[in-house]
């Protein structure tokens, strides 16, 4: 744990509220049901990264923590939620650091004011010498790393991250894992990580909630009680990993 | 190169044609005459060019202002887009001949009037393009601004504004040629200056070369406006090019 302050804490939003209530919700588009009778708590400052075949519900159900869908039934109800999307959606006229500054732009603050608040957090993670570079010419892990930066500095204590480093090659995908558990230690928030990697969601997560394919429900909700940092080759990571992998399968051949 | 090529082509056998085909000279006049013409009107050519390329130069940056902020309009509100589409469909098939007379009346025999008429017909290329624009933005982008707390006018200021601008140029490139045909008509309703008031005089007094000539100025300008938006396209948006290649 880092103990001193960083100057993204300043944007860090108090943990005080609800976290996340997921109850029973089903939502249908058509005749399509994405998700049915999905219940998912997770308590303020809690990580809890999200496995499931693709297509079982997962964006769907960070669409309603966000707010941007509502369930057909049942409830959801969550403190106030920025999303990281699956694809990065940077602004392609925009430079790292205006992508970075733009939630601050949309709470009112002028160009100068977001972009001196935002500078700061770039160059703590890794993105000195870049704020002018438009995402065209940024490489995936910065990209990443950006689109990251705008979901946080959004200042909500809730983050919905849809398979954040899902288009990275393993080392970047590595760095980038360390990188977020880094963050998050440092500015904690309520944490719900979509990924279908179940290693790195042993990694990063406090739990490890397992989706059965479409209609998607929560079949499975492992905790991860190993220390951090977590490496890949512990022991305890390759039990949980393979417990989850077990939830997994065994809801593929049902 | 290719280009080059085919041009000295075309122009060869424009001249074979002109001195030995039977049309006579003062219908088509030879490119040699034409040259001539070029180099001994050239004071001439260029104070009335001076006066078109003003009155096209402004006519376009109006449409451009005017356009984008109809099809900002007509975007924010879909019953307006319904009600007006089909009028801005039919406005493109009236004739500028006919609109000429009346804008002369409105408006004097200044540089107004074809300033208005260039505007014009710019003006729906620019509305197409610059609506299609607004309306190809990422959906997916939409909803993240709305988790971000962006109001409606916050979505259009950050995302689809800046998405529509390339779009708009576009428009601009597509309605350059016609801006400059628009301004020949234009001059021809009622003007004492200008390439198309020059063509106008050069035909009765049988100077065919030299309305050739100013034909030949008028194209090159129109070659010329073409490639200046498209530089501006890429010096002020270039991620619009970095887009294609990455
Ligand atoms: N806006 C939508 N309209 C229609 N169908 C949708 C929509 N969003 C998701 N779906 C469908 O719901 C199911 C779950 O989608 P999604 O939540 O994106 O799954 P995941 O993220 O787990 O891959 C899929 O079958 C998908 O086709
Ligand atoms: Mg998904």
């Amino acid at each position: 744990m880092h103990s001193t302050p960083s100057p993204a804490t300043a944007s860090a939003p108090a943990l005080d509220g609800q976290g996340i209530r997921v109850e029973a919700a089903t939502r249908r588009y058509g005749a399509v049901t994405a998700v049915e009778d999905l219940s998912l708590a997770v308590s303020p400052g809690e990580v809890v990264a999200v496995v499931g075949p693709s297509g079982c519900g997962k964006s769907t159900l960070l669409s309603l923590v966000c707010g941007l869908e509502r369930p057909d039934a049942g409830t959801v109800a969550a403190d106030p939620a920025a999303l990281m999307p699956q694809r990065d959606l940077l602004l392609p006229w925009a430079s790292a650091l205006d992508n970075a500054a733009l939630p601050l732009r949309l709470r009112g603050a002028g160009r100068r004011e977001a972009r001196a608040a935002a500078a700061p957090v770039l160059a703590e993670f890794g993105l000195a010498g870049f704020e002018r570079a438009r995402p065209g010419e940024l490489s995936g892990g910065m990209r990443q790393r950006v689109a990251f930066l705008r979901t946080l500095l959004a200042g909500k204590p809730v983050l919905c991250l849809d398979e954040p480093f899902g288009a990275l090659d393993a080392i970047a995908r590595a760095e980038m894992q360390r990188w977020l558990a880094d963050a998050l230690a440092r500015e904690p928030r309520t944490v719900l990580l979509v990924t279908h990697d179940v290693e790195e969601a042993v990694l990063l997560g406090d739990r490890v909630a397992v989706m059965s394919p479409r209609p998607g429900r929560v079949v499975a909700d492992l905790r991860v009680d190993v220390p951090r940092p977590r490496v890949a080759t512990d022991p305890a990571v390759v039990e949980l990993r393979a417990r989850a992998l077990a939830a997994l399968g065994g809801e593929a051949a049902a | 190169m290719i280009a080059l090529l085919l041009v000295a082509l075309l122009l060869g056998a424009w001249q074979l044609y002109a001195v030995h085909g039977p049309v006579d000279d003062l219908i088509l006049p030879a490119p040699s005459e034409i040259a001539t013409a070029l180099w001994e009107d050239r004071a001439l050519l260029w104070d009335n060019f001076l006066v078109t390329a003003q009155e096209v130069a402004l006519g376009i940056v109006a449409a451009l202002v005017v356009g984008f902020a109809c099809a900002t309009a007509l975007h924010f509100w879909r019953p307006l887009r319904r009600a007006t589409y089909p009028l801005l469909v039919a406005s493109q098939a009236v004739p500028i001949v006919i609109v000429a007379p009346l804008l002369i009346v409105w408006l004097g025999f200044g540089m107004a009037p074809k300033v208005a008429i260039i505007a014009l017909i710019c003006f729906f290329p620019i509305v197409v393009t610059t609506l299609d624009g607004l309306g190809r933005v990422d959906r997916d982008t939409l909803r993240l601004l709305r988790t971000l707390d962006a109001s409606r006018w916050a979505a259009f200021r950050f995302a689809e504004a800046p998405a529509a601008l390339p779009a708009a140029l576009s428009g601009a490139k597509i309605a350059v040629a016609v801006a400059v045909i628009g301004a020949v008509f234009a001059e021809y309703s009622g003007s004492s200056e200008g390439l198309g008031h020059l063509i106008l005089q050069a035909i009765p007094q049988l100077e065919t070369a030299r309305a050739w000539a100013a034909v030949v100025v008028l194209a090159a300008f129109a070659v010329a406006l073409f490639y200046a938006l498209d530089l501006a396209q890429r010096r002020l948006l270039p991620w619009t090019t970095n887009e294609r290649t990455s």
